[in-house]
């Protein structure tokens, strides 16, 4: 458990399915740290 | 994967230490997820972009797994994550990246 914390994180999000905003919340939530967060979009 | 993402990911692999980082993706598709989960682990396997031929051997997760969803506060991924987790065939997403995973992360 909480391998998360001290990690650094890096966010590929997807506009259709889960985006980057929304896993940079998830991933502050449990005490990472991001260094980078996008959404990709796939059109 | 975007040609931009892959030079930014390989830069800060460098920057920060590969051991010190992990990725989170949130792919639609199994497939779509699976080849992001391949180009930071394996390398592109499209030959494309900066990291074509260069395992970074990255740890990769989707955000649907269990080992990223359980560390989360329960009330924020259900709010940010909880909808597209109902419409995700998340079986097929974590058996792919999981595979990739095992294939080819390092850390």
């Amino acid at each position: 458990m909480y391998m998360l914390q001290g990690k650094k994180i890096i966010a590929v999000g997807d506009r259709d399915g889960i985006p980057g905003p929304a896993i940079e919340e998830c991933m502050k939530s449990a005490g990472a740290e991001i260094i980078f967060a996008s959404t990709e979009c796939f059109v | 994967m975007d040609l931009e993402i892959q030079q930014r990911i390989k830069d800060l692999t460098e920057k920060f230490g590969a051991e010190n980082i992990v990725v989170v993706i949130g792919g639609a598709e199994a497939e779509a997820s699976g080849l992001s989960a391949e180009t930071v682990a394996a390398g592109d396997p499209t030959y494309a972009g900066p990291l074509a031929g260069i395992a970074l051997g990255l740890a990769v997760y989707h955000m649907v797994e269990p080992e990223i969803k359980d560390e989360c506060d329960p009330a924020v991924y259900d709010e940010q994550c909880g909808m597209m987790e109902m419409v995700l065939d998340v079986d097929a997403i974590i058996e792919e990246v999981s595979k990739i995973r095992k294939e080819f992360s390092k850390f």
